[in-house]
């Protein structure tokens, strides 16, 4: 009921305002407190390349030192003043760098910035609806999550510096002032923002649910949706389930900062002095923590294999090869990724046969990974591949996620974690899977819909340029990381000066350095391709790329409502390239059987007796007249 | 005020380094203009290089031929980058490969290194026939207009196979994995394992030996002082005669038993030679088990380095010098072991028993200084 009630409400006000008013939307309610889902859209993804640019900066900076530690660089201190005292960045600020690199990346880009954009953008879109269940939320989930990025980098203008315990801001360290600068007010500054930005993120992802549940277009059932909107859906239920229990956690870690309560915190001698806390566990917090966390790396990575099964669907002009088993692995990732969070936590102390049962369920995982992967590959298989700058992203993805998800196998092995934890091996491990591996999928999708979203083409050239650059950059940086791990190289260390045994390594650093440098420009060739394109791109047809998704039937320039007349309905799944019989190789999924009874198959009509006749008569009388001649 | 002597710390250490100078170095703005002059040639490289590849496109169209075909192009950039991929991985594989760690130097590390090599077999060859797969298929699978995909939706059998093939290996090596780690964390205690106390702190480790008795007496946070530096419980007789070390000596072929608890942050004691990692956590002493196999000398011998030590560092980030908080290892003779461990100071030293003869003396005063300390 309610479903028709939004529904009818929408086309309503669409019908009374869609034509006569629709210039004189100030530009304070069209760009900046928009209510359209396109417009967060852009809104999220400009806001994500910000954040993303930023957190880069922040790693080329520690990556310097990293390259160069006995080396000095007035410039540092010019452009860092107090924290790069004489040409050096300190230690305390190096892990600052690495803790806030770590923290915008994988929330503030890889989750805000990827499913922000994409979620609003696709899922109204590709469902066939008007707009999000809730506008105005979505606006607010806009706006929760650009204060949430303002104090974030606020923090580095605090006096102590920012927040500096590493992304996983493990207690006691984050809990306690004077363990470290960092743990001061930037950490409070931290905690804040990340309240926020769950907040955000929560009224983000129940929007995406409940949008994918209650307003899909005519005939749009969950069988017929694209596989981008089936991810974006399940990762929008796995935040709405894990990121409260980092509220929780976050919460009362506030606590025992602030109101002297000791959850977190047991026998602690600090600089030799006793603290009152007594009878919490530093454990508990990794629980809550890895909790939300784990389900969060999912979360970071199933936006882009869903685009990334999209784009290479279209750009192989193949349907994606066992859709089916494509959503049931993406559901059982789903459902797997909650009981697996145990494996960052084997050599906590934690008790051992935990540590073996974790180990059993995170190598279950690996299987709907495994089925993903070799599905990818069949779709390839005998397609007609088309290289645009996004079908090159997508396939970046899926070498990137075989050579990081291959490692994963090791550390899912609790024997093997004992030696490689917080090693190298770990950040090639999860750099290459969900580092590279999501924001390529990302660069996928911004290339594959820019037209959508600007109604104009970026350039073909620089996106091959962009993309081979940071292909063999990336690769360059992250797979010598495995090698110093498994040298027992410990990762958040500012310097391998003070051991014997690591500086052999020095080389090896300065390299990957260069090769992160280079990467690093190189995506200044996307920055220019994007802003220029977006204003002097070549104009973008109604459907750029031949494909069968609802998206492509909206007009180019944007309006309220997605569609000027009524919302499309929907015959047939998003996958029909290259069907044999059909005209084209594509047929989109606003087109019925009936009008393509030359290329219809007995299986089009699994749960449908009735077109199934149809089509029986169709092929009798095809023989018929066969037979005549 | 923290800030202040930490700045101050990070003058003098970088000051030593450039050539003590006192006050901020100065920028040199030439180098920077010349690395952003760099930077803006290359982009003007890159442009130039666009517009021409654009010309001649146009005169290609013009003369009525097809023009490059940029697909094709980047169909052939796979199968190079395949190959030239395929030849780096060897190469690092080979170069940096033989970097890594040796053969672990205990007795459980055989059986993780014998798990690893499995595991990497293994991965490896998947590894390997994937990427190849991806990449070739790009490259024969190039758009052309006078074919069409072979629609191709699903095919249950060899989905099938496909699912449970990976699930059959994972399986194999979950239930080794399973095993080894349970048999790996839960060794019993032997009566003759030698327990060595291992306490982290920012930013250091503390060690201490049990005396002749073989038992470490209790700690308690509470009893910290700045004598009695670990809290320990000198109301207990197993106190009296342990030891504190600077050193982390090992006897060979021995059960060793490292009794680890932190008293400030998290660390972690990780022993990478050994192949044992288990994190110092404050509030839950935890212990990890093992058996020492190879002698610093015989490693030497072996790594050919004559300086080689084994050593014991922090791998759980734990505030500004994690990057340096190591110990020594050495792993001796038991007869060497034995003159070492005759020639160790007890921890119960001159200062600490003035201390403590103090409290002794008079029973309900010690109780009030435990409270005093408390209260600072
Ligand atoms: C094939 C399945 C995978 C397995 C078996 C696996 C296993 C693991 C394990 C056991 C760790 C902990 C390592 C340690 O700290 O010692 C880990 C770390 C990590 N994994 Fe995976 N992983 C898999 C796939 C993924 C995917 C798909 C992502 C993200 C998209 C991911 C992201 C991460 C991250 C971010 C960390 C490091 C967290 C940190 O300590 O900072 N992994 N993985
Ligand atoms: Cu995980
Ligand atoms: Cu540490």
């Amino acid at each position: 009921m309610s479903t028709l009630a939004v529904h009818d409400h929408e086309v309503a006000h669409h019908d009374e305002h869609g034509h006569e008013h629709h210039h004189d939307q100030s530009f304070l309610s069209k760009y900046v407190f928009s209510m359209d889902h396109k417009m967060i859209a852009k809104q999220f993804l400009i806001t994500g390349i910000t954040m993303a640019v930023i957190a880069m900066i922040l790693s080329i900076l520690f990556r310097i030192q990293l390259a160069y530690p006995e080396k000095t660089f007035p410039l540092l201190t010019t452009l860092l003043g107090r924290f790069a005292p004489n040409g050096r960045i300190s230690p305390d600020f190096y892990l600052a760098l690495v803790t806030i690199h770590g923290t915008i990346m994988v929330f503030f880009v890889l989750t805000a910035g990827l499913s922000g954009t994409f979620a609003n953008l696709l899922i109204p879109l590709q469902v066939g609806a008007r707009d999000m269940a809730s506008p105005f939320m979505n606006m607010l989930s806009y706006w929760l999550f650009f204060l949430a990025s303002v104090i974030m980098l606020s923090s580095f203008f605090v006096q102590k510096g920012p927040a500096s315990g590493g992304w996983t801001i493990y207690p006691p360290l984050s809990a306690l002032p004077k363990a470290m600068p960092g743990s001061g007010e930037g950490m409070t500054l931290w905690l804040i923002s990340m309240v926020l930005f769950v907040a955000s993120s929560l009224m983000g992802g129940i929007n995406y649910v409940s949008t994918v549940l209650n307003m899909r277009t005519k005939g749009m059932d969950l069988w017929k949706m694209p596989l981008t909107i089936w991810a974006l859906f399940l990762t929008a239920i796995l935040g709405i389930l894990a990121f409260p229990v980092l509220v929780a956690g976050v919460v009362l870690l506030i606590f025992d900062r602030s109101v002297g309560t000791s959850f977190y915190l047991s026998d602690i001698v600090l600089n030799g002095v006793q603290q009152p806390f007594e009878g919490g566990s530093p454990i508990l917090f990794q629980h809550l923590f890895w909790f939300l966390g784990h389900p969060e790396v999912y979360i970071v990575i199933m936006p882009a294999m869903g685009i990334s099964s999209e784009v290479m669907s279209v750009n192989s002009r193949k349907p994606i090869f066992g859709y089916h088993a494509m959503v049931y692995s993406l559901i059982g990732i789903t459902v797997l990724s909650f009981i697996v969070w145990g494996h960052h936590m084997f050599v906590t102390g934690m008790n051992p046969f935990l540590g073996g049962v974790f180990m059993i369920t995170t190598l279950i995982i690996a299987v709907p990974s495994a089925v993903k992967t070799f599905n990818w590959l069949a779709t390839l298989w005998r397609g007609n591949i088309r290289f645009t700058p996004a079908m090159l992203f997508a396939i970046g993805m899926v070498s990137f996620f075989i050579s990081g998800g291959l490692t994963g196998i090791f550390l899912g092995n609790a024997t093997l974690d004992i030696n490689l934890h917080d090693t190298y091996f770990v950040v090639a491990h999860f750099h290459l899977v969900m580092g590279s591996a999501a924001i390529f999928g990302m660069l996928a999708g911004v290339y594959h819909w820019f037209p959508k979203m600007f109604g104009r083409m970026m350039d073909e050239k620089l996106g091959y340029l962009h993309f081979w650059l940071t292909f063999i950059c990336a690769y360059l940086v992250f797979f010598p990381m495995h090698f110093m791990g498994l040298d027992g190289v410990p990762r958040r260390y500012y310097a391998f000066t003070e051991f014997a045994s690591m500086q052999k390594w020095l080389t090896i650093n300065t390299f990957v350095t260069w090769a992160a440098i280079i990467a690093a420009l190189s995506q200044f060739g996307f920055l220019y391709n994007f802003f220029v394109s977006m204003f002097k791109g070549e104009k973008a047809t109604q459907n750029p790329w031949e494909s069968n998704t609802l998206e492509w039937t909206t007009p180019v320039e944007h309006l309220h409502g997605n569609w000027p007349g009524e919302i499309p309905t929907v015959y047939r799944w998003p996958y029909d390239y290259s069907k044999p019989g059909a005209e084209q190789d594509y047929i989109p999924q606003t087109v019925p059987y009936s009008q393509t009874m030359s290329s219809n198959l007995p299986h089009d009509f699994e749960d449908n007796p009735a077109g199934l006749e149809a089509l029986n008569t169709y092929t009798s009388t095809l023989k018929a007249n066969e037979q005549v001649k | 005020m923290l800030l202040g002597t930490n700045l101050l710390m990070a003058q003098t250490d970088a000051g030593s380094a450039a050539t003590g100078q006192a006050e901020a170095p100065k920028v040199d703005w030439t180098g920077v203009a010349y690395y952003v002059l760099i930077f803006f040639l290359i982009c003007l490289g890159v442009a130039v290089v666009g517009k021409i590849l654009k010309v001649y496109d146009l005169t290609l169209k013009m003369q009525g031929k097809k023009g490059l075909n940029w697909n094709t192009v980047m169909a052939t950039f796979c199968i190079i980058f395949l190959l030239i991929g395929l030849y780096g991985a060897y190469w690092s594989f080979t170069e940096q490969g033989s970097m890594t760690l040796p053969e672990a130097a205990s007795a459980h590390g055989v059986k993780i290194d014998e798990m690893f090599t499995v595991t990497t077999i293994l991965t490896m060859i998947v590894f390997f026939i994937t990427q190849i797969l991806l990449f070739t298929f790009l490259f024969r699978y190039r758009y052309s207009a006078k074919r069409r995909a072979h629609f191709l939706p699903h095919n249950n059998t060899i989905e099938k196979v496909w699912t449970i093939i990976p699930a059959v290996v994972l399986t194999i090596l979950v239930v080794f994995g399973f095993f080894t780690w349970q048999k790996i964390m839960n060794s019993e205690n032997l009566k003759d394992d030698i327990n060595i106390d291992v306490t982290g702190h920012q930013f250091a480790w503390e060690l201490r030996y049990p005396g002749k008795d073989g038992v470490l007496g209790p700690k308690d946070f509470r009893l910290v002082t700045g004598t009695n530096n670990l809290g320990v419980n000198f109301k207990k007789k197993s106190s009296f005669d342990d030891l504190k070390v600077d050193t982390m000596y090992l006897p060979v072929n021995k059960s060793i038993r490292l009794n680890i608890l932190a008293q400030d942050v998290i660390h972690s004691v990780y022993m990478p030679y050994f192949r044992v990692q288990l994190n110092a956590v404050p509030g839950l002493p935890t212990f990890f088990k093992f058996v020492p196999t190879i002698t610093t000398a015989q490693m030497r011998a072996k790594l050919d380095d004559p300086k080689f030590e084994y050593t014991l560092y922090c791998n759980k980030i734990c505030g500004g010098s994690h990057y340096n908080m190591q110990k020594v290892v050495r792993v001796v003779s038991e007869a060497e072991y034995q003159t070492w461990l005759s020639k160790q100071k007890p921890y119960l030293n001159d200062a600490l028993r003035k201390e403590l003869h103090f409290a002794s003396a008079n029973e309900q005063s010690n109780g009030s200084t435990n409270r005093l300390a408390l209260n600072n």
